[in-house]
């Protein structure tokens, strides 16, 4: 069977599982539709966490950019998993505890204002639609590679599932879709790993086939053999840095602190039942999305060496068939600038070759030869990572209008059925904003997905944690903490992304730290700022402390 | 033990668990697999460089050991002051 028929199939089955979860799990309250009644258990909360987490860039994207940044490729390999340290530890039992719906709403209560509330808003909703914007692209480029549809139409077909079941069924309907999206998405990912780890080092567990010998009878290890030709062809070495280390250790900071804040992932867990649920879900979740995380890092290096060794020096005559497959997408050009018919791949100016980093998930099946069902359930597994994270961060959306916007602050009157149809409507209109930001893609989407993580690193990730763990932080110094970094991020990055204020290179970065690892400069800003002003005001009233007290022991059981 | 000694207790032995776990957590992926990477680098694992390692994998497994450790301790921890059956 051909591969588009195979892709037909297997998104099909798994459009249609999605779609009857959906209907089974109608809702009829606002409990239900913002956090699942309550009643998710640990198991379920983990991978449904896992799914949301794990984007269309963690699926497509990730292994071929450390494919080409070797060693830099660690900041988010570690910095997408080291924040579940912190949920953990950090936040996810008291958010729990603290039993409401949204994280504006926690910033809300604890700093006893609607001026905090409105803040955490805004932020909520900044971070959400940069993010969900790429997931939205990412669907319509999954269908368009793959079964060959222009994208927009990919972008609606896309739409209208997450339409159905985040409308429908709400936080419950989420829940569930994304347990079942985890599944699909981590079989898909682990096949062709598992495969290729066989076919270049002998060994199945491609974590250990990432540090075995390679299977050319040479005796030489995969690593040092990257290497020598990333050395030869005037890389630097696979596993060095090229980036200097401070902006590594920010970027990696920014990346944890980020993931920590991230709205979409705590809100996860105020769905499970209890404090001690909250706790090992986090545990569950990170054990599920390490399970892609220690793979990536070996796909990248398979997928380099594979593609050195394939390319690289070689005559455009002799080149397997999906080298041509891929030039007419557009993610592979070659221009043969010496007339030699020679393909020459270096990192100066007689570069011939331009490789997207895409390619080296979506094309790694057929590059080692693999049946044309793992290549359909590739793009079954792409569309699951970005279609669930795309449902968390809607019904963010929706919850911060129609809970924290409408029925806390402008409309509290409101019924229990009225907050749910508005709910609904919203979640109606933020798939249709998304859908149009998918279709027509704003240039910055792409350099603001990645700094959505120093804006919750700047503002969220302080305000929750000083609201646990230190009683005497005051509204006063939250809000301006939450305002001077969110300030100061966005300054940065309208500075050294977009030319305003002046501009600048990576010459003038403060501290020599990139807008991506900002985030911590200006987390750390927003600590200080909210010591500063704490001083200076009012103190937190005794019945805000008594809060504080209560969400710091678990429930009686 | 008085219902304010209690509180007390609890929260200090957790505050004590999590600072902890987190120098734990600093030290293999920041130290380890960045600050100290370089001089790491000299040692290897099987093909793998030391520092090379722990940033692109060992941290990770750290990381997941690390969360399971803090639900262990802390449900004994509910359990021996009563939040839990």
């Amino acid at each position: 069977m051909s591969i588009q028929s195979w892709t037909y199939i297997i998104v099909g089955v798994t459009f249609s599982i999605y779609i009857a979860i959906a209907i089974w799990s109608r809702v009829q309250s606002t409990k239900d539709f913002y956090v699942a009644g309550g009643g998710v258990g640990a198991w379920a909360n983990g991978m449904a966490t896992a799914a949301d987490w794990m984007s269309a860039a963690s699926f497509i994207s990730m292994a071929g950019i450390i494919s080409f940044a070797g060693y830099d490729g660690a900041v988010y390999l570690m910095g997408w998993t080291g924040g579940y340290v912190l949920l953990a530890l950090l936040l996810a039992p008291y958010l729990r505890k603290f039993g409401k719906f949204t994280v504006p709403e926690f910033i809300g209560d604890r700093y006893y204002s609607n001026n905090a509330r409105l803040v955490a808003v805004f932020c909520a909703l900044l971070v959400s639609f940069t993010y969900v914007a790429g997931q939205m692209r990412g669907v319509g480029i999954v269908f368009s590679r793959f079964l060959e549809v222009d994208i927009n139409t990919g972008v609606i077909i896309g739409m209208l599932i997450v339409l159905f079941y985040a409308v429908l069924g709400g936080m419950k309907g989420i829940t569930y879709t994304q347990v079942a999206q985890y599944c699909v998405l981590i079989f898909a990912f682990m096949v062709p790993a598992i495969f290729i780890s066989i076919q270049m080092t002998g060994n199945p567990i491609p974590q250990l086939g990432f540090g075995s010998e390679i299977t050319d009878g040479s005796s030489t290890y995969l690593l040092d053999k990257l290497d020598n030709l990333n050395v030869e062809l005037g890389f630097n070495e696979y596993t060095d840095n090229t980036k200097p280390l401070i902006d590594v250790f920010a970027i990696t900071l920014a990346l944890m602190v980020g993931t920590a804040g991230l709205p979409h992932v705590i809100v996860r867990f105020f769905t499970v039942k209890k404090v001690a649920d909250a706790r090992k879900s986090a545990g569950i979740a990170l054990l599920l999305i390490a399970i892609l995380y220690t793979t990536a890092p070996a796909v990248a290096a398979f997928a380099r060496t594979n593609l050195l060794e394939t390319i690289s020096t070689k005559s455009y005559s002799d080149i397997p068939q999906w080298f041509k497959k891929w030039e007419n997408t557009g993610l592979i050009k070659f221009d043969d600038l010496d007339n030699d018919g020679m393909i020459d791949y270096t990192n100066d100016d007689s570069n011939e070759l331009y490789v997207d980093r895409d390619i080296m998930v979506l094309a790694n099946p057929e590059i080692a030869n693999l049946p044309n069902w793992v290549v359909a359930l590739v793009a079954a597994g792409g569309l699951a990572a970005a279609l669930s994270t795309a449902a968390g961060l809607l019904l963010v959306i929706s919850a911060s209008v129609s809970h924290d916007l409408i029925k806390r602050v402008y409309y509290p009157e409101i019924s229990e059925k009225g907050e749910l149809v508005a709910a609904r409507i919203s979640a109606f209109f933020a798939v249709c904003i998304a859908g149009y930001f998918g279709i027509n893609p704003p240039g910055f989407v792409a350099a603001v997905v990645a700094l959505a993580f120093g804006l919750a690193a700047a503002s969220f990730f302080p305000a929750i944690v000083m609201g646990i763990f230190y009683k005497n932080m005051n509204k006063e110094g939250a809000i301006c903490g939450m305002l001077a970094g969110i300030g100061l991020m966005l300054f940065y990055m309208l500075k050294f992304k977009f030319n305003f204020f002046g501009g600048g290179s990576a010459d003038d970065y403060w501290f020599g730290i990139s807008p991506e690892g900002f985030g911590s400069v200006a987390m750390i800003l927003n600590f200080i700022v909210s010591f500063v002003v704490m001083r200076f005001t009012t103190p937190t009233p005794n019945k805000i402390k008594d809060i504080v007290d209560n969400i710091r022991i678990p429930e009686y059981e | 033990m008085k219902s304010k000694d209690r509180y007390n207790n609890y929260w200090r032995t957790n505050i004590k668990y999590v600072l902890t776990l987190l120098l734990i957590w600093f030290t293999f992926s920041f130290l380890f697999g960045i600050i100290l990477k370089d001089f790491l680098n000299q040692f290897s694992i099987a093909g793998f460089k030391l520092g090379f390692w722990f940033a692109q994998q060992g941290s990770i497994y750290v990381f997941v050991i690390l969360i399971f450790t803090y639900v262990r301790l802390m449900n004994n921890l509910d359990k021996k002051f009563g939040f839990k059956k």
